[in-house]
């Protein structure tokens, strides 16, 4: 087990080193542009080849990755070209923001999706078939959209939210609600649908297989052989999704996070973008792709705590 | 990015030519279809449509509404809405084509190379395909677009290199498993080269399935680039659904109506794209399993079926027998078709377990004996029940009756032995914690009474070490351990009839013996019935005090088992019979054991 861990532990770690790798080589290859882009389009052959200098883009590619890089494992991760701000403050500080949102759009999706699916699979008929329907909209229609409908609904129409902004939780927790509520259920609809089809999937399969009918014949109730031995077997395929899910919410938070003008990672990640922001950028990428490793190592320990041939080989 | 790669279709290979026409007899998949079209030709023709220039801006239409020369308004711009929204289609559109073409290049090039070749190419592209998935594609897409500038076509190239593992790892699937076919082989024998093979045997493997995913992806594509648009990070002057949406958020207050047209655009083509893909897979599906169905239907039982004359019955010869356990009549179990008919697999069935008695119920596979047991057990498969009969549990009758008849009845009334031994026992919890589920559930035991219970059920049955048996997984012991521990469960709540279905035809000769005996001594140590299915007429010798023969659904002859043995009279019965006089079955009868044990 204790092995387990850390290969998976270590297989994270070069991960994050290579993907550093290749972003920096994309982000800084091209300097002259970079800084001619800062500067404006009018600006002098001398000011650009100044403003490289200044920051350090004339040097040789590899010896600016590994400068950076000898920083990062200190935790330094430079500084915005443009307001000076130290890269790592930026980031942690609208980290809690972003991750609010995404964690509870995963807990809420996990919820409904598992409700949903158990409920599709087992009793069928039409419940299925509206679950059918709904999961291939929530999987068509893009997560802004369905954000964007929320907002001229809920906010604009009816009144009952804010329609954008964001009160910290700790100003006002009942603030914090009314702020985070339409951002997680924006982000959730399309997870919901994906998760909801892959439990209804695998527990569908799960009661096919002969067990269930061997427990059934010892007088264990259906309900009971669902809600504990075919539920725990769907559950590792309807994890491994919501993984996967997990790094989209990421991804779909930096949109709604700009439809509600909320101010996390993602609002932070546009504006660096126009900007060029590119020390910036690059803390984010880093940081993504830490958050990303991180989820994914806690995923293998509950796939291994749910299934005892992962555990036990 | 790996988020946008979750539908991997799983679609029979080969594409059929009745695919369009299913496609447009469904209403549904009809209508996206014909939403598809309409959107391929605006994205071909937009421009020639377009009342105005796109981007002709007019101070004195700023935010105008719906007018005769301006049928949807104009923008904040003072731009003809319409006209953008032609427009834009076309540079949509193709946006997305441009990343499919390079998912597709990419993805199913590297699939059938990696695939073909394995090796050095497997571990490289499972490396590549584990960093494409690290990071979101909308990060990655920032990080481009701050590095590289707004270009909607360099955007939506890199997307295409994110989305690309979608169809490598659909193409590698299918090239890895179709890569050692007796067929793959017999060509490359016969000296074709490897990308003829390629060409003609592993892409028509993987057409339809690639065909299935371009649509989803295309959808994808559409949804992301409206998406970066939407965030204002494209080119301003090209018109785009999300850059039209972009405006309609900025004036979301003054002009809600703004938003609506490209919202509406890009859901509406989303979707279509999305239920016309569902649709080629559930026809792909519908197809392929007809010819499944069709195929089973040919290999079916080819005996002449006699569904009129009754069942050769021998009477028993005197000796004295236990009371009716279990009592059979007339026992009709059928399955509900789509088209409302019944596909009937028990035909009648008549049959009586005695207290004390095993009784042996013996056919071919396919004659209906396992769907007689589930029946008594009221475990019918999805889509099955008793259509008519009776079946009567010492005095109360079991056809049809509800779950709450069966809660007295199933665990411990009726015990259950399954014929696989590993695939009955639930891979995820101990062989102690699903011994033991039952007991504290049924019996109402404690955990410790349930523990000490269970501990000496798995001495009895024979197990060395019973400690460690209950603390390990079904992965960890073998098929003969593992059938141990079900039958010491099957008796683990005190029932009086023991139906075993199969119980040892999957495991070894030696162990069918050892677990043929177990079952004698535990069912004349309760003075258990019991209904034991089998297909050998070895074990029935062996172990019966009567039998019943099974044909396509009939029981065509019964009787105690020395009257069949000795007075045979269905040629079904002499058929199989003569099946173990002469040898023939695969399986070693176990007859010989009589001598020895008698």
């Amino acid at each position: 087990m204790v092995r387990f861990i850390l290969r998976r532990l270590l297989a994270g770690v070069v991960l994050v080193f290579v993907i550093s790798a290749l972003a920096f080589a994309m982000l800084y290859a091209n300097s002259a542009d970079i800084a001619r882009r800062i500067l404006g389009q009018n600006a002098s052959n001398e000011l650009v080849q100044q403003k490289q200098t200044e920051l350090g883009l004339d040097r040789p590619l590899w010896q600016q990755y590994t400068d950076w890089l000898g920083q990062a494992l200190t935790g330094d991760l430079g500084r915005s070209w443009f307001t000076g701000q130290l890269v790592i403050d930026g980031v942690t500080s609208r980290l809690a923001v972003t991750l609010s949102l995404v964690i509870g759009a995963t807990v809420l999706s996990a919820i409904v999706a598992l409700i949903i699916g158990v409920v599709a699979a087992t009793r069928g008929g039409w419940v299925d078939r509206v679950v059918q329907v709904l999961s291939v909209l929530g999987f068509a229609i893009p997560g802004f959209l369905v954000a964007l409908g929320l907002v001229l609904l809920f906010s604009i129409q009816l009144g009952w939210f804010k329609a954008t902004g964001y009160t910290p939780i700790t100003t006002s927790f009942s603030g914090w609600v009314a702020s985070v509520t339409l951002p997680i259920i924006a982000l959730a609809l399309g997870t919901i649908a994906i998760v909801a089809q892959q439990v209804r999937g695998s527990v569908a399969d799960a009661l096919k297989r002969d067990y269930v009918r061997t427990l059934r014949s010892r007088g264990l109730s259906a309900r009971r052989v669902v809600l504990k031995h075919v539920l725990r077997n769907a559950a590792g395929p309807a994890l491994a999704v919501l993984a996967v899910q997990f790094i989209g919410l990421l991804g779909g938070a930096v949109i709604v996070e700009q439809v509600f003008a909320i101010p996390g990672l993602g609002q932070l990640a546009v504006s660096s973008t126009t900007k060029a922001d590119i020390p910036m950028v690059m803390g984010l990428v880093i940081a993504t792709a830490l958050i990303v490793v991180i989820v994914n190592l806690f995923i293998d320990l509950a796939q291994a705590a749910l299934n005892p041939r992962v555990r036990l080989s | 990015m790996s988020e946008y790669a979750v539908a991997t279709p799983g679609a029979p290979p080969i594409a059929r030519r009745g695919l369009v026409r299913g496609l447009l007899t469904n209403p549904l998949a009809a209508a996206a279809l014909v939403v598809l079209a309409i959107v391929a030709v605006v994205a071909v023709a937009g421009s020639f449509l377009a009342p105005y220039p796109p981007n002709l801006a007019s101070l004195q239409l700023i935010l105008a509404p719906p007018s005769p020369e301006h049928l949807l308004g104009a923008d904040s711009a003072g731009r003809d809405v319409l006209s953008r929204l032609l427009v834009a289609t076309q540079i949509s559109v193709a946006a997305a084509l441009v990343s499919l073409v390079v998912a597709l290049v990419i993805g199913v090039t590297g699939g059938l190379i990696a695939g073909y070749y394995g090796g050095f190419f497997d571990t490289a592209s499972s490396w590549l395909t584990a960093i494409v998935m690290a990071l979101p594609a909308v990060i990655v897409l920032l990080a481009a677009r701050a590095a590289l500038g707004p270009s909607v076509w360099l955007s939506m190239a890199i997307f295409g290199v994110l989305l690309s593992p979608a169809f490598f790892r659909l193409v590698y699937a299918s090239v890895n498993s179709v890569r050692h076919e007796l067929y793959v082989d017999a060509a490359r024998v016969s000296g074709l080269s490897d990308p003829r093979i390629v060409g003609r045997h592993i892409l028509a493997v993987v057409r339809a399935p690639i065909i299935i995913q371009s649509t989803v992806v295309l959808g994808i594509a559409i949804a992301v680039q409206s998406g970066l648009e939407f965030l204002g990070l494209g080119d301003l002057a090209v018109p785009t659904w999300g850059s039209m949406l972009n405006d309609g958020f900025t004036y979301m207050y003054r002009a809600p109506m703004l938003m609506l047209w490209p919202a509406l655009a890009i859901a509406i083509t989303t979707i279509a794209l999305v239920v016309v893909s569902n649709a080629i897979r559930d026809e792909l599906e519908r197809t392929s399993s007809k010819r499944r169905k069709a195929r089973r239907a040919r290999a079916g039982s080819t005996t002449p079926v006699d569904l009129v004359t009754p069942a050769v019955v021998h009477e028993s010869d005197g000796a004295p027998r236990g009371e009716a356990l279990l009592s059979i009549g007339e026992l009709v179990v059928g399955y509900d078709r789509d088209d409302g008919d019944v596909t009937t697999v028990v035909k009648g069935v008549d049959l009586t377990v005695r207290r004390g008695e095993i009784h042996g119920l013996i056919g071919e596979s396919g004659s209906g004996k396992t769907q007689t047991a589930f029946a008594v057990l009221g475990l019918l498969p999805e889509g099955g029940r008793v259509v008519s009969g009776s079946i009567d549990f010492d005095g109360t009758d079991l056809a049809g009756a509800p779950e709450s008849v069966y809660r007295r009845i199933r665990g411990r009334k009726i015990g259950y032995i399954p014929q696989e031994p590993m695939s009955n026992l639930d891979p995820s919890f101990t062989i102690g914690s699903q011994l033991i589920e039952p007991m504290r559930v049924v019996l109402g035991l404690s955990k410790k009474e349930a523990t000490d219970k269970a501990l000496a059920l798995l001495d009895r049955v024979g197990i060395p070490d019973p400690r460690r048996t209950f603390a390990s997984y079904p992965h960890q012991v073998s098929g003969g351990m593992a059938q141990r521990v079900l039958i010491a469960a099957a008796v683990s709540c005190d029932p009086e009839l023991l139906i075993a279905d199969e119980p040892t035809t999957a495991l070894d000769v030696t162990v069918q013996a050892e677990v043929l005996d177990l079952l004698r001594d535990l069912q004349q140590e309760r003075n258990l019935g019991v209904l034991l299915v089998t297909h050998n007429f070895g074990v029935v010798a062996d172990l019966c005090d009567s039998v019943a023969v099974m044909q396509s659904g009939r029981i065509v002859e019964r009787g105690p088992v020395e009257a069949i043995f000795e007075r045979p009279e269905h040629p079904y019965t002499r058929a199989l019979l003569d099946a173990i006089l002469e040898d023939a079955d695969p399986r070693p009868p176990l007859v010989s054991r009589e001598g020895a044990s008698a």
